[in-house]
């Protein structure tokens, strides 16, 4: 009798148990990110796409700002009370995270399948054995042009360099627009817009991007110096004061229709939709002769991973398998133009500046910016230094030579490829 | 002094009770983890560990170029920032008490009030109104140029690298003048009558009161604001992150130390933090304040309470 | 009398030097305030001049509300303000009036130990203080800000303070002793009216940099719950960069607030340093 009722206590208790633990199931992951432009396509589209798939997961977006994320998100790193899921930056900074153990493998992640080697290779050890975030976007490099200027002015799009500059004179000449929008005072501008974008074309893409990681080229070589040479030449094209023009007021020059070309990356196409109110359209940096192959920046800037520690690693486990599904892709890509999907199944884009981008890269090479991987590891940080620089060639406060050399000396002094 | 006509007592519960919660929350919230930290200036990590180095990250600070080009510029910068602090900040805000406290002024409270409104404005609005007024798009400082027909003296000051700096340090002086201001007011203010009158009766007036009066007897609150000025400033951080990022553009000529120190320390886009080096740089700056606020204490301090008695 | 006809052409002169600089430090918030009712076109076309119906706009400020909960975050930021800002005061006073009145072994060791703080930026140990506030369960709370305030003021509020209570006359507080007081009662009583001044500007000091940090709210509480109206106005400037209405709108709402409350107590501020100026 004892016994019996024992036991029916302690299965009612189980079952109580286990019901309490299906109640309690209902986990709530946090995202923590940099993208705090997309808080509303997080709110409204995605998460409600993923929730509604797997009750009993809630999702929370919780952005900072890009520039304190990186140490505010390695404070609570180390402190233990960071998000669930991580958003990556590529390369160096996302690997140095999963060495401290803080990010966790995910090569055996459902979904991972979905993406070519390429994808992953900026969310992947050395060694290429693990990877750690799942792929999420890549953005390309090009130049953005007001096509009612072009047209008013009677301007071809440009497609080398000669007939480039023919334009950026055109438009000089006529003084409606400010030819270039473009300005130093944030110089990740002159150095992402400018050098990483214009860049490939001289030093050949991936092929020159593996030389300079060998050590066989370095950046003094003719192929690395002519990108400066060719952003000196812009100065005259900026508008006045570009040198205390900040990005903002750039994407607000344009936008007003007051500037004719925008050196771009394709994620300002969403906002230059909702901005602009005349026509855009778009072509990839130009070549020097008519018919030279042609290289694109096509940059893989963003992935999300699982927090090491993580209570609720399960739960996040399945939200990434759903970031890595062709679901997500279509979404993302469609809420979010000019971030294009690394999945390898193709996604459809409605917008027509998004798929002009996209087009490129059937035909032109791809590449990701020079400096990204590898390079940037040791002090000085060829990345922040490029920024510097790429500035100060455009200001003119240095040749394109001397700055080559400053940077060639900064990476010797640390970084030294096996021969 | 009190203490003096007492005899000495077994021990006097009440000074503990009085000292007991600022330094526990002091200690516990404070100086233990800074601590902490500071230790790190002395370790290296090596594959993951910590590994004691002993002043080997001092020696990489002042001996590799890579660290010490970038450090005595940040310092180089830091002092100018500081003399114009020195210059200007000062004497203005001395300035504008002495005519504040000057009796029967109308309309004062409404000039303290609004001449304190900067200093209570966030660095993030600081910066960023700034940014836009002297921004050449905008275009408001050059309008305002145009208005006293000074339009050809406008320049992208921000954006250049022999402006940046004192550009940046006005704007910093804009916002912290009511802070001197305020001390020297108050202290203006308690200056007592019997004092002014005895001036008065010997025919001491006006500027001449101010000079051989007032000055003197307020020296030792322009000493307070001379060391909290010093202190602040090489403590600076904010405004210079807030207009130029954290790379202090162009060309490093805004970087003063707090900006060098929070890439040390925390990292800036591809370069990663190195709490090690970020800690050298943290206890070389407590040193340069730690001297600066001894200067104050055993010398001028001194010297500025002998005039005051 | 002579200083009569000679005060005139100076009054006039400290009115105009007064005036000018006040120009000076209206100006930007005036600009920052006006522009925010207008639309783009007149923001950019005519940033001189004030709102005119034709440029008239609100959508800065429904971009702003539509956004996020300003108000709210406003109330965070007083809570964790006020909060520091008395036991800044309380404690600040108690171990200043500790080490100015008194005579005891280590006296002057406790004052660097305590002005020690001034020379370090806490934001240093941010890391072990997090830890700090992980182990105890307070990240994600305003306690969490008040302690990290309090422990920051601190330092500043002593220095200021005993310098202030090393002027308060001995006379006064033997007669105190002399009547039976106790020390408390001296220090409570006696000697924290006469410092009511210097209180009010360390309160000043003390008051602005907490109102106005970014970094420890983004550390320790981040959290839609516990956001101050700093870091809330921060997030929305890198969400809206380039949309200078909803900017222009969210840097005046920043801005008011504390606008209000300060013209409110620096009536209270400046009667505190008349009143009570020491004589």
């Amino acid at each position: 009798m004892k016994t019996k009722l024992l036991t029916a206590l302690l299965l009612g208790t189980s079952i109580l148990g286990t019901a309490g633990v299906a109640y309690a199931e209902d986990v709530t992951l946090n995202i923590e990110s940099w993208r705090g432009d997309d808080l509303s396509i997080w709110k409204d589209k995605l998460i409600p796409a993923f929730e509604a798939k797997n009750p009993g997961i809630k999702v929370v977006f919780a952005p900072s700002a890009p520039t304190e994320y990186d140490a505010a998100l390695g404070a609570k790193l180390a402190a233990g009370s960071a998000g669930d899921l991580i958003t990556c930056r590529p390369f160096d900074k996302s690997l140095e995270l999963f060495k401290k153990g803080n990010l966790a493998d995910l090569s055996s992640l459902p979904g991972m399948e979905n993406f070519s080697p390429v994808a992953k290779s900026a969310w992947q050890t050395d060694d290429g054995k693990s990877t750690f975030c799942v792929p999420m976007a890549s953005v390309i490099h090009g130049f953005i042009y007001n096509k009612d200027a072009f047209d008013k002015l009677g301007i071809k799009v440009p497609q080398t360099r000669d007939e480039f500059f023919a334009a950026l004179d055109k438009i000089k000449a006529d003084g409606t627009y400010i030819p270039m929008a473009m300005g130093t005072k944030d110089l990740w501008e002159a150095a992402t817009m400018g050098y990483q974008n214009i860049g490939p074309n001289y030093w050949k893409g991936e092929d020159g991007r593996a030389a300079l990681i060998k050590g066989e080229q370095k950046l003094t070589d003719k192929d690395w110096v002519a990108p400066y040479e060719e952003l000196a030449k812009w100065k005259p094209y900026l508008g006045d004061g570009f040198e205390a023009q900040t990005y903002p007021d750039s994407q607000n020059l344009f936008t007003l229709g007051r500037a004719a070309i925008y050196p771009a990356g394709s994620w300002e196409i969403g906002l230059f939709n909702t901005q602009a109110q005349f026509k855009m359209g778009a072509f990839p940096p130009p070549v020097e002769k008519a018919g030279d192959t042609c290289y694109i920046s096509d940059h893989t800037d963003i992935g999300m991973g699982l927090n090491a520690a993580s209570k609720h690693a399960d739960a996040a486990k399945t939200f990434l398998s759903w970031v890595a599904s062709a679901d997500f892709a279509t979404i993302y890509a469609n809420a979010l133009p000019g971030f294009f999907s690394l999945n390898s199944a193709p996604v459809k884009m409605e917008d027509p500046l998004a798929q002009e981008f996209v087009s490129w890269r059937g035909k032109c090479k791809s590449t990701i910016r020079s400096t990204y991987q590898i390079l940037s590891r040791g002090t000085p940080n060829l990345e922040n230094e490029t920024w510097v620089e790429s500035a100060n060639v455009i200001n003119g406060t240095d040749t394109p030579e001397a700055a080559a050399k400053k940077l060639q000396t900064g990476l010797d002094s640390w970084y030294h490829p096996a021969k | 002094m009190a203490a003096d006509i007492r005899p000495k007592r077994p021990f006097r519960w009440h000074i503990a009770i009085f000292l007991a919660p600022a330094v526990l929350v002091y200690t516990a919230i404070m100086i233990l983890p800074l601590a902490g930290t500071l230790q790190l200036s002395l370790f290296r990590n090596i594959d993951q560990h910590q590994v004691f180095v002993g002043f080997d990250n001092f020696r990489t600070l002042f001996g590799d170029p890579n660290w010490s080009v970038n450090f005595w510029n940040a310092l180089r910068n830091n002092v100018w920032f500081f003399i114009i602090h020195m210059l200007v900040q000062n004497p203005i805000g001395v300035l504008l008490a002495a005519l504040l406290s000057s009796p029967k002024l109308r309309f004062s409270a409404f000039y303290r009030t609004a001449i304190f409104v900067p200093t209570i404005l966030s660095f993030v609005i600081v910066g960023f109104a700034w940014k836009l007024i002297l921004s050449p798009l905008w275009g408001v400082a050059p309008h305002l140029l145009d208005f006293v027909g000074l339009k050809s003296l406008f320049t992208p000051w921000l954006g250049k690298e022999q402006y940046a700096l004192t550009a940046l340090s006005l704007v910093s002086v804009w916002q912290f003048i009511g802070i001197p201001m305020m001390l020297i007011y108050a202290a203006l203010l308690s200056i007592p009558d019997e004092v002014i009158e005895a001036a008065e009766c010997d025919g001491i007036t006006g500027m001449s009161q101010f000079w051989k009066i007032k000055l003197p007897l307020i020296l030792p609150s322009i000493g307070i604001i001379s060391i909290l000025t010093f202190v602040g400033n090489f403590n600076a951080f904010d405004l210079i992150y807030t207009a130029q990022g954290a790379l202090a553009g162009p060309n490093y000529s805004t970087d003063i130390l707090g900006t060098f120190l929070y890439r040390a320390f925390f990292g800036f886009q591809l370069q990663v933090g190195d709490p090690n080096m970020g800690a050298t740089i943290a206890t070389i700056m407590f040193l340069i304040i730690l001297g600066g606020v001894c200067v104050y204490l055993f010398l001028i301090q001194t010297r500025l309470r002998r005039y005051q008695f | 009398m002579s200083t009569a006809t000679r005060s005139l052409p100076r009054t006039i002169g400290a009115h105009a030097i007064l005036l000018t600089y006040t120009v000076i430090a209206l100006f930007p918030v005036i600009l920052v305030i006006m522009n925010s009712f207008k639309s783009r076109a007149g923001i950019f076309g005519a940033p001189l001049t004030p709102p005119t119906p034709k440029t008239f706009d609100l959508i800065g400020y429904t971009t702003v509300i539509g956004q996020g909960d300003f108000f709210h975050y406003f109330q965070n930021s007083l809570v964790v303000t006020v909060g520091s800002l008395f036991f800044v005061l309380l404690f600040g006073a108690m171990a200043a009036f500790a080490l100015s009145e008194y005579r005891f072994r280590g006296n002057t060791l406790m004052g660097l130990y305590l002005a020690l703080g001034i020379m370090i930026p806490i934001r240093l140990a941010t890391v072990a203080i997090l830890q700090l506030m992980v182990a105890s369960g307070l990240v994600n709370t305003l306690t969490a800000l008040i302690l990290v305030y309090t422990a920051q003021g601190l330092p500043l509020a002593v220095f200021i303070l005993s310098e202030f209570m090393k002027q308060v006359s001995d006379d006064l507080k033997n007669a105190g002793r002399i009547d039976g007081l106790s020390e408390y009662t001296i220090f409570f009583r006696l000697v924290v009216p006469l410092v009511r001044p210097s209180m009010a500007t360390v309160a000043v000091f003390t008051m602005i940099p907490i109102w106005n940090d970014l970094w420890f709210p983004l550390i320790l509480a981040p959290s839609e719950e516990t956001k101050t109206v700093t870091l809330g106005a921060q997030l929305f400037l890198g969400q809206f960069v380039t949309n200078w209405n909803a900017i222009l709108a969210a840097l005046s709402l920043a801005i008011l607030p504390v606008l209000i409350l300060y013209v409110i107590f620096s009536r209270q501020l400046i009667r505190g340093i008349t009143s009570g100026a020491v004589k």
